[in-house]
């Protein structure tokens, strides 16, 4: 069975290179099916070994088994949480090529596969980097995720925001990744080896020698971060995340939003827990302070700039930002009931935001503009994309039984006392914008907002259809993509064996064996309840009284920040290195 | 430039030149002789009996590096293509033919061969001398290109039928990851290295699947770079915004 | 003396990133990104270095007779360039865009997504 691992990267790389070869010859049909019978087989060969998961596999690639302990290969991991991640990658983009089902305009000429192609490579790649157990092999998919990231974000090159947005997604993300890798440089110095957990033993070895990580720990630590965190849109790493998913077409933003950023929390939580662990690495507490304090700011600002969008799709890429944050804070109090909610977190999310990009979509393809003002009522004859929109904003919320709920009670519980506050601001907020566009535009409800241009925002006016021309009818396959997302992100709650199964997995990856159960309790019920009822609240004061949460003076810097310069983002990750290396200094120190 | 961004610079600088500086002591004496992969890698790679170490980590221990590396330009190829393709209000205009000085089309066109060949042959010895499919590739596909200077785009563009390139791109895409499978049907594992014969130490035939693993980036790279700056070309001698737009 | 390659390749990361914070041009600041990746092929190849070692290929030199410099770094920095030169061409298609679309190539200019 192990030996099958590596396919889970491999075949989708092959199903794009037989689409490269064929496509000229090739109907589009016969392209798209191609492509959905690519990534669907490896969706079912990556459920099969997430069922077979236990125990953890290992496949050594080329059969390079360890003799002595000592390997010249490429580990491969297939544990719970890297089978869990690349069958949600998978399955997402399964949905995200049946959303794009006959979709786009115009496929580039002579390259009527070209987009399913790349879709492809981008699915081959998070497997890859999901499964990855060698830091620089790791590093190695992080860079092909990145670069056909970079090539889907800027498809539409007829679009100016579309260029600039790619433009700057890849600019920053190269930088962290160069950053990643002379932090895989430093730890390859001190030890000598590539794999994770070798490395892991060799700061160790090291540290025994002269008590304690010292600053080459530090700045590797500092620097391999970096290149996860800019992925995870961590603030202040997070300045490219709205602007590539605004401008990227919307099946590739289910994606991105979907798993991508996640897979960014995933990598940290991987590397800490096998590289930077042991007593040669950086103190828990160091990496708790480091990870809560970054992920707390992070679900603020996101939270408050989500609400200040009038663009839908910048709204729901702030949101992901939001809650970005809370995975953060519950990896950094590194318990297994942390990681189990996490998880259940990061599944759930997946299925509501990718539903919400997906009704974000047809708004676009429908009416040629993402714009909360000018959409104002428009979207009336639409009640079946309002009621998915609605139940994604409730699933963002947190609302019992949705699977978004149980991860985040239980990562609440984990988290406790104030840290609570957070996650409930954070869910009620951004979910509370997501109401509010649902009165606003499927409902018409309450006055029309005054169109006050100004050069402090983005507004969704003015945008060009992603189909070939405005839609007349919305296709079937483009309304049933969401709701079987939406219904996907239900089940995770209610189907009573998925959670234990998420547990036990995850806890028998990393959390040094101790096993947490996972159920519903009725203060994480509460809390989500609490939640949604205060995102409603604020949808409808948004509503009914708009000058009451209309944006005070102090928000101004803030949204000024994201000021579109890709100087200024790379400034503000250099600023964001520092940071993380001051935080996690004092355990260094105390060493 | 904001004031904002210079201090931001200035302090997270600061920061960054401080955690570089610091790791500086921590790390081993420059030219130390403690390498234990490296050492590792050339044991196996000489029990595999291949001459050149780089190309043994490459094709063998660590093929599966080379595998994402590959996709890696594959992806950026396929998205030049897609990104430098004509927008809505671009149209082709024909290349002009081009003057070209004398000596600089003597010269070229003495030189085409002699490139083309050197290219093939670093390929060809990758596993035994310095240079394989990657550094080859590129000497290959610059090869074509002395056309352009040395006659015009018309003639390179002759010789270059664009859909040639980017099949045959693909198609070593296809190869390498079927000779991965191989490993896999074979019951071994995913690109491992142990259904050939091993052959004759420092011959072109030694190393297992070294070679072919090679020969299949070297067409690689070569179709993808000549794919790769002919789009790059085409926006800078064809594509032309239309009028009026 | 011990430590310079590395110093060196440090400061050549830190010249990329200010390159890259106050660059005026686009093309600029793709080129300072391959600086930026410059620093880690300066790196990896300095900690692969080994004193009056050669290059790790056995076709000319008898296998066990001299020591070699670390192969495995030079097979990495291999995948590095290839990964950069990649990277590079695909954000100069970018830039390419940009132009055409934006009519320039000043980030200062671009007032597209704020906010």
């Amino acid at each position: 069975m192990h030996h099958l691992l590596p396919l889970l990267a491999a075949l989708p790389l092959l199903g794009a290179a037989l689409l490269v070869v064929t496509g000229r010859h090739l109907p589009r049909a016969a392209a798209e099916t191609t492509g959905l019978v690519f990534s669907g087989g490896t969706a079912a060969l990556a459920l099969v070994l997430t069922l077979n998961s236990s125990p953890p596999m290992v496949e050594w690639v080329g059969g390079w088994l360890p003799v002595d302990g000592e390997s010249v290969g490429i580990v491969v991991v297939g544990d719970g949480p890297a089978l869990g991640m690349a069958a949600l990658v998978s399955l997402l983009t399964v949905a995200a090529l049946a959303y794009s089902w006959r979709y786009f305009a115009e496929p580039p000429p002579g390259h009527p596969g070209a987009f399913t192609a790349l879709m492809l490579v981008f699915q081959g790649a998070m497997c890859g980097f999901a499964l990855a157990g060698d830091l620089f092999n790791a590093f190695v998919f992080f860079e092909l995720m990145s670069v056909v990231a970079y090539a889907l974000t800027g498809y539409r090159i007829d679009e100016a925001r579309a260029v600039q947005g790619a433009l700057t997604f890849g600019v920053v993300n190269s930088l962290g990744a160069y950053a990643m890798l002379m932090g895989i440089g430093l730890l390859y110095a001190r030890t000598g080896e590539l794999a994770m957990t070798k490395i892991g033993r060799g700061l160790d070895t090291a540290a025994a020698g002269h008590g304690g990580p010292d600053g080459l720990v530090l700045a590797s630590f500092v620097l391999v971060l970096t290149g996860l965190l800019v992925k995870a849109a961590a603030v202040p790493f997070h300045f490219w995340l709205p602007d590539a998913h605004a401008v990227a077409p919307t099946p590739v933003c289910m994606l991105l939003s979907g798993v991508m950023v996640e897979l960014g929390v995933y990598g940290v939580w991987r590397v800490y827990g096998t590289v930077f662990a042991g007593p040669g690495g950086i103190p828990a507490a160091d990496l708790t302070r480091a990870l809560v304090t970054l992920g707390t700011v992070t679900a603020a600002v996101g939270a408050v700039m989500c609400w200040y969008q009038r663009h839908i799709k910048r709204l729901l890429a702030y949101s992901t930002v939001a809650h970005t944050g809370l995975f953060l804070v519950a990896l950094g109090v590194l318990t297994p009931e942390g990681d189990d909610g996490i998880a259940l977190y990061v599944v759930g999310h997946a299925g509501v935001k990718a539903a919400l990009f997906a009704c974000a979509g047809i708004l676009l393809d429908r009416y040629g503009s993402v714009d909360e003002h000018e959409l104002h009522g428009r979207a009336r004859e639409l009640p079946g994309v309002a009621v998915m929109f609605a139940v994604g904003a409730v699933g963002l919320a947190g609302l019992p039984p949705f699977g978004t709920a149980l991860g985040k009670g239980v990562a609440e519980e984990a988290v406790g006392g104030p840290l609570t506050v957070v996650y409930v601001a954070a869910s009620a907020i951004t979910a509370g914008a997501v109401l509010r566009i649902t009165a606003r535009v499927f409902l018409g409800l309450g006055p029309r907002p005054r169109d006050a241009r100004s050069d402090l925002e983005t507004s969704g006016t003015g945008e060009r259809p992603e189909t070939s021309g405005p839609l007349r009818r919305i296709p079937d396959t483009m309304r049933t993509v969401p709701a079987v997302l939406l219904a996907a992100a239900f089940a995770v709650g209610v189907v009573p064996a998925f959670g234990g199964l998420v547990a036990r997995s995850v806890n028998e990856a990393g959390s040094g064996g101790a096993h947490a159960s996972v159920r519903w309790t009725a203060h994480g019920i509460l809390l989500g309840l609490a939640s949604t009822a205060l995102a409603a609240a604020l949808a409808a004061l948004a509503v009914t009284r708009p000058r009451w949460v209309a944006a005070p003076g102090w928000a101004v810097p803030l949204r000024r920040l994201q000021s579109g310069h890709v100087g200024d983002y790379v400034a503000w990750l250099l600023m964001g290195v520092t940071v993380l290396g001051a935080l996690a200094l004092p355990g260094v120190l105390g060493g | 430039m904001n004031r904002l961004r210079l201090w931001l610079l200035a302090v997270g600088g600061a920061g960054l030149t401080a955690l570089l500086v610091a790791a500086c002591p921590g790390l081993p004496r420059f030219g130390g002789r403690s390498h234990p992969y490296g050492e590792r890698a050339v044991r196996a790679s000489l029990d595999r009996h291949t001459a050149n170490t780089v190309a043994s980590v490459n094709f063998d221990q660590r093929a599966y590096d080379t595998l994402g590396e590959m996709s890696i330009l594959f992806a950026a190829v396929l998205g030049c293509v897609v990104l430098l393709r004509q927008a809505r209000d671009e149209h082709r205009a024909r290349p002009e033919p081009a003057a070209v000085a004398r000596p600089v089309r003597r010269y070229a066109l003495i030189v085409l061969p002699v490139a083309l060949v050197t290219g093939l042959y670093v390929v060809a010895h990758g596993q035994l001398s310095p240079g394989g499919g990657f550094q080859g590739g590129v000497v290959a596909a610059t090869a074509l290109h002395l056309l352009y200077l040395g006659a015009d785009y018309g003639a390179l563009e002759r010789v270059r039928p664009l859909a040639v390139y980017e099949t045959s791109d693909a198609l070593a895409v296809c190869a390498y990851l079927v000779l991965g499978l191989a490993g896999v049907l074979a019951g071994t594992a995913f690109l491992a290295n142990t259904l050939l014969p091993y052959g004759t130490f420092n011959t072109l035939s030694s190393g297992g699947a070294v070679p072919l693993l090679n020969a299949a980036i070297g067409m690689e790279v070569a179709s993808a770079v000549v794919v790769l700056l002919a789009t790059f070309l085409d926006q800078a001698v064809e594509i032309e915004e239309k009028q009026g737009s | 003396m011990q430590i310079l390659p590395y110093l060196v390749a440090a400061y050549v990361f830190l010249v990329g990133c200010y390159g890259l914070a106050t660059s005026r041009n686009l093309i600029h600041t793709v080129g300072c990104l391959s600086v930026c990746q410059a620093a880690t092929y300066v790196l990896l190849l300095a900690v692969g270095y080994r004193d009056g070692a050669t290059a790790p290929v056995f076709s000319d030199v008898e296998p066990g007779s001299r020591p070699v410099v670390d192969p495995v770094v030079q097979a990495l920095t291999l995948t590095d360039v290839v990964v950069g030169a990649t990277v590079t061409a695909l954000l100069l298609a970018l830039v390419l865009q940009v132009a055409k679309r934006h009519g320039t190539v000043d980030p200062d200019e671009l007032r597209e997504l704020r906010g």
